[in-house]
């Protein structure tokens, strides 16, 4: 069993959703980001998405653009990502990770490369925002030798016969994009969120994870109703980018970690 | 000659020229893009649609646009006979107008009711806000903030034709950043809205249903230059930023190989630095803006920014049927520094009387440079898509002149 079934499995059995927390590799440094990874866990997120930084996130709204920035004018690199992730299954074996980004950095790195090397580092899923279906296949085959996840984005625009289109090749859970925008903006609407994921379920028994949009501790309970789990990452990395550094940052992310996860609490 | 052996049957039915091309986009833009190739496709095949296409092609944008013998020039150079393709003298004064018309038209057709649009230089901007003026749509342009400085004149001509414009203050607020910032616009507008993209590049159908509207130039120059000289050419020139004038007058020549097709990218100061918008001759392929293309980029896939004097070749990658042309080794690519487009502005403004923009003036420095070593019955033809109006500023400014 993967980490990432294993988790949406203990989920289950204590009866409650799943927080997955996002943070910026290498934001706004590697050795504050390495910190703030370490404390996640101990914090209450049960998953963690570890963005790659790129230097153009066409879906990602100011928050996200400039913790990427902030990362790449720092030590922000694909090395760096891994080697963050080797540095936090030194001391985690059960919490999963995720990585979230852009394509272009992986098919730079090499996609086999990069397969290889996620693996050994300890990902357990990757998230590519501009690989659709269609594209698809040339992460799939340099995966299929891992255990890695390819964790599908499912959106209000996915209609019909889409939602099929997007299924196949999904694995891990499924990630539904609450709004048609950019990450960080728009709230959502519940009832067509409801209606999705219904139709949703009707399709898959995978997991389905919510985010876009989810800001505070209200908003997280709220939408975990809805789903397994829900996904914070804009006002996570808004607090990480206000502070910018140092034991406080640290602290104040730990902080805002804990009331999140208490207010998923069963 | 056989379907296999053209190099115009691509791209394939998912949108690839070979390795390159292809559908890169978010999750949530997926069904529309899928939507508009849908629609393409089936204009493609409507009669109707291009005779409403070539109606106001002629009507309004004024084509065919002539084919000038730039007997001038073709003296002073001494060598192969020049044919310059005035596509300088379109309504908004580029061809990029061609484009705007015909994705106006599908955008109609799709039932979209409002547009956005990215813009470097400012033409392709005031050529959808020009097409959005009469088709009464609402228009919103995205511009990076150094583009708006450098291009008041264009900024001030899509506000009087009614558009919006959004200033892009990410990155180095060039052409690169615009193009993000209409791509995180459309997403969170994909029900009413319509993205007219300017180049031959973005996710798949773009690339090829631009080349298909810009093609109106080199199918117009097959005529005329049969007409003048009872024969096709032996070379192309055309300048090259995402490469849809380029496009639009090499395609219907891809097959006719005794043509030498060149593409004169931009060299800024130079392709052995930094600072140059050459991505064929100075980057390696990538994922960006919907695409796999060429793409000037760092040793960790970070997009680089391009630079070069003339805003509108500003970009760091090139349309996916170039990067594809250029494995195939179909057509040559070269590239032309600023200095050396600047030199050819000004002799090209006081030989022929005709203030190129600076953009051909790239393709016009490589024509100065090889059209002397050709034999006298060598026939040329070059693009000059774009007039220097806009470009005035910029240049007064490099020559140290205070306006």
């Amino acid at each position: 069993m993967s980490r990432i079934e294993k988790r949406f499995e203990e989920l289950k059995q204590q009866g409650r959703k799943g927080l997955v927390t996002f943070i910026m590799a290498c934001d706004p440094d590697l050795a504050t980001c390495e910190t703030i990874l370490k404390s996640l866990p101990e914090s209450g997120a049960d998953f963690i998405e570890l963005g790659m930084p790129f230097s153009d996130p066409m879906a990602d709204g100011p928050v996200i653009q400039e913790a990427a920035i902030r990362a790449l004018n720092a030590e922000g690199s694909m090395k760096n990502t891994l080697k963050l992730v080797r540095s936090f299954r030194e001391n985690d074996a059960s919490t999963p990770i995720i990585l979230m980004g852009y394509f272009n950095p992986i098919y730079n790195y090499g996609t086999q490369r990069f397969a290889q090397e996620a693996k050994e580092s300890g990902v357990d899923g990757i998230i590519i925002v501009d690989v659709p279906s269609e594209e698809q296949a040339e992460l799939l085959d340099p995966l299929s030798g891992t255990d890695i996840d390819l964790i599908k984005l499912v959106t209000p625009t996915s209609k019909d016969d889409r939602l099929e289109t997007i299924l196949e090749g999904a694995s891990g859970f499924l990630y539904y994009v609450s709004i048609t925008g950019i990450t960080g903006t728009a709230s959502a609407d519940h009832k067509n969120i409801e209606t999705a994921v219904t139709e949703i379920r009707k399709k898959t028994d995978l997991p389905v994870a919510i985010g876009f949009g989810i800001k505070t501790p209200d908003d997280a309970a709220k939408m975990s109703q809805h789903c397994d789990a829900v996904v914070v990452g804009s006002s996570i990395v808004d607090t990480i980018g206000r502070i910018k550094g140092g034991d406080k940052t640290v602290h104040d992310v730990s902080a805002q970690v804990k009331a999140l996860a208490n207010a998923l609490a069963a | 000659m056989s379907l296999a052996n053209s190099y115009k049957s691509g791209p394939d039915e998912n949108g690839h020229f070979g390795i390159y091309g292809g559908r890169y986009v978010a999750e949530t833009l997926m069904p529309l893009i899928l939507e508009v190739e849908k629609a393409y496709n089936e204009s493609k095949d409507d009669p109707k649609f291009w005779s409403e296409f070539y109606s106001l092609a002629r009507d309004y944008i004024g084509r065919p646009s002539p084919l000038y013998y730039a007997e001038a020039l073709t003296k002073k150079m001494g060598g192969a006979k020049l044919y310059l393709k005035r596509d300088e003298l379109n309504h908004t004064g580029a061809h990029k107008i061609n484009n705007c018309l015909g994705q106006i038209l599908l955008a109609k057709r799709m039932g979209k009711t409002r547009i956005i649009a990215e813009t470097g230089a400012g033409q392709h901007g005031v050529a959808t806000a020009t097409v959005c003026a009469l088709f009464d749509m609402p228009c919103t342009v995205f511009m990076g903030q150094t583009d708006i400085e450098r291009q008041k004149p264009n900024v001030f001509r899509m506000k009087l034709l009614g558009a919006e414009i959004r200033s892009v203050t990410s990155g180095a607020g060039t052409l690169k950043d615009a193009m993000n910032e209409a791509l995180r616009e459309w997403v969170a507008n994909v029900d009413d809205t319509f993205y007219i993209i300017g180049t031959a590049a973005g996710p798949h159908p773009y690339p090829a249903m631009v080349r298909d509207f810009q093609s109106v130039i080199g199918n117009e120059v097959r005529e005329q230059i049969t007409e003048r000289e009872g024969r096709l050419p032996d070379s192309l020139v055309a300048c090259i930023g995402g490469g849809s004038n380029a496009i639009g007058l090499f395609h219907p020549f891809l097959d006719d190989r005794d043509i030498r097709i060149i593409g004169v990218e931009a060299g800024g100061h130079g392709v052995d630095t930094d600072q140059h918008a050459a991505s064929l001759t100075g980057g390696k392929p990538g994922v960006l803006h919907g695409n796999r293309t060429y793409l000037l980029q760092d040793e960790d896939g970070q997009i680089q920014e391009a630079h070069s004097i003339s805003a509108g070749l500003d970009y760091p990658g090139i349309g996916p049927e170039h990067s594809w042309l250029f494995d195939q080794k179909r057509v040559e690519y070269v590239s032309v520094t600023d200095d050396e487009a600047l030199e050819a502005f000004q002799i090209c403004a006081r030989t022929e009387g005709i203030i190129p923009a600076l953009e051909p003036s790239h393709a016009l420095s490589h024509v100065l440079k090889i059209a002397p070593e050709l034999p006298s019955d060598h026939v040329m033809v070059m693009n000059m898509c774009g007039r220097g109006d806009k470009d005035i500023f910029t240049v007064a400014d490099k020559l140290g002149v205070s306006m």
